[in-house]
């Protein structure tokens, strides 16, 4: 997954918010898993974070948003 | 009661399920085919118009899956080069045209086809929405014994054991978009460089673990064609180019049923004691899942439909079958399950 490389770095950062799902993020980034926990390198080339709350296993989605009606607003039509 | 299945050695063909899986079986093990593949042609002709239900009989389900096996590699019994053999193909087309004409049959697509990609990944979200309450694995979490715990590995082996395999055959077939989120769900499928990462690996030492044999057709004898059916259904659609949408919408409908039902089944293991060796292939599924069916609805589906619109309907069909096989294959063991029977083929004395 070799993209355009930031300079001596690897990856870009790039997060998409999915529609009533979580963030993907993709590239070269670390996760906390707690506030002061050290950094741990992300572990697939894609992960999916949660964002209805709903989630299992912290901070990844597993799909519970699915179960809980979660929306996220929609953006209007120009 | 909780004996082990049996499993098979790979160099002894499996047991023929009729007529035509007899034929096709001695034609693969003989290194001097006795009745020719023109023979088998007109005996796969018979057996589709005696067959009452195509998806679930025993001998076409388990003929396709053979013949299929050709191509992702045979076992040991298969004794002459037959992947190519224009008979075996010709063969070949026979059931499919019989399979893809009974699927489409009993997996209609939903109203209407999307316009555009993003109106098509609302589509898949709408038709997996019932995955979110999955009643086998609901079930199996809360009730599943540990000879039902055996029995569904071996369901699952079957195309677990070569998982993301039958949709690889459609990566030279897409573009831009669409190859791109393809690759990127096959990469974490098959480990992202790490061997012992591949989910085929994971799943083999989960069969294991659970002192269960992981060679990919060592259970073949025991698994019914309700189980061949999802199977052979993604062969189908990977191997042909025109089925490129179909594969697709496949792999969407795929990844979009597995995270929730991922999660229950490790809780089924869970609750007989079983650790981390059997059930980190749940656990991991139910991480990278949850990221592959976004992928897999927005940028592989939807990105193929915004690039050729003419296959809108097409990967809405691939999606419908896989719900429609797997749906099949799960309220087979369900039912198994609730009156006490075995799920499995019944093999030997």
């Amino acid at each position: 997954m070799s993209g355009t490389h930031t300079d001596g770095g690897g990856d870009p950062v790039v997060i998409t918010p999915c529609p009533d799902g979580p963030l993907l993020v993709r590239g070269d980034f670390a996760l906390a898993p707690a506030p002061g926990a050290a950094p741990e390198a992300a572990r697939r080339n894609v992960t999916a974070l949660c964002r209805c709350g709903m989630t299992g296993i912290p901070p990844l989605c597993d799909g519970s948003h699915k179960l809980s009606g979660f929306r996220t607003p929609r953006s209007e039509p120009d | 009661m909780n004996t082990q299945p049996l499993s098979r050695p790979s160099d002894r063909p499996p047991l023929p399920r009729g007529p035509l899986s007899a034929a096709l079986l001695r034609l693969l093990s003989s290194p001097e085919p006795p009745p020719g593949p023109d023979g088998l042609c007109a005996t796969a002709r018979d057996a589709v118009e005696a067959a009452e239900e195509v998806l679930a009989d025993e001998d076409l389900q388990l003929s396709l899956f053979l013949l299929y096996q050709l191509h992702y590699g045979p076992e040991d019994y298969v004794a002459g080069e037959w992947e190519w053999d224009p008979g075996l193909l010709r063969t070949r087309l026979l059931l499919e045209r019989a399979h893809e004409s009974a699927l489409r049959a009993r997996a209609p697509p939903p109203g209407d086809a999307p316009a555009d990609g993003e109106g098509l990944a609302d589509l898949l979200f709408a038709m997996t929405a019932d995955a979110a309450r999955p009643a086998l694995a609901t079930w199996f979490a809360r009730h599943a014994d540990p000879g039902q715990l055996g029995e569904f590995l071996v369901h699952r082996s079957l195309y677990t054991l070569r998982e993301a395999d039958p949709h690889s055959w459609a990566i030279p077939r897409l573009r831009g978009r669409a190859k791109a989120a393809l690759v990127e769900i096959q990469a974490d499928e098959y480990g992202g460089g790490r061997p012992e990462r591949v989910h085929a690996e994971i799943f083999a030492r989960t069969m294991r673990g659970f002192g269960l044999d992981s060679r990919p057709e060592a259970y073949l004898d025991l698994i019914p064609a309700t189980t061949l059916l999802p199977m052979n259904t993604m062969s189908l659609f990977g191997l042909h180019r025109r089925h490129r949408g179909a594969i697709v919408g496949h792999l969407a409908a795929f990844e979009m049923t597995s995270s929730i039902p991922n999660r229950l089944y490790s809780r089924a293991f869970g609750r007989w004691g079983w650790g981390a060796e059997v059930r980190e292939y749940f656990d991991e599924h139910v991480e990278a899942d949850a990221g592959h069916e976004q992928i897999a609805a927005r940028d592989l589906a939807g990105g193929l439909a915004d690039a050729e619109p003419a296959l809108v309907p097409e990967i809405v069909f691939g999606a419908a079958a896989c719900l429609y096989a797997d749906e099949q294959a799960g309220a087979h063991m369900l039912a198994a399950w609730k009156a006490g029977a075995c799920s499995l083929r019944s093999v030997g004395p």
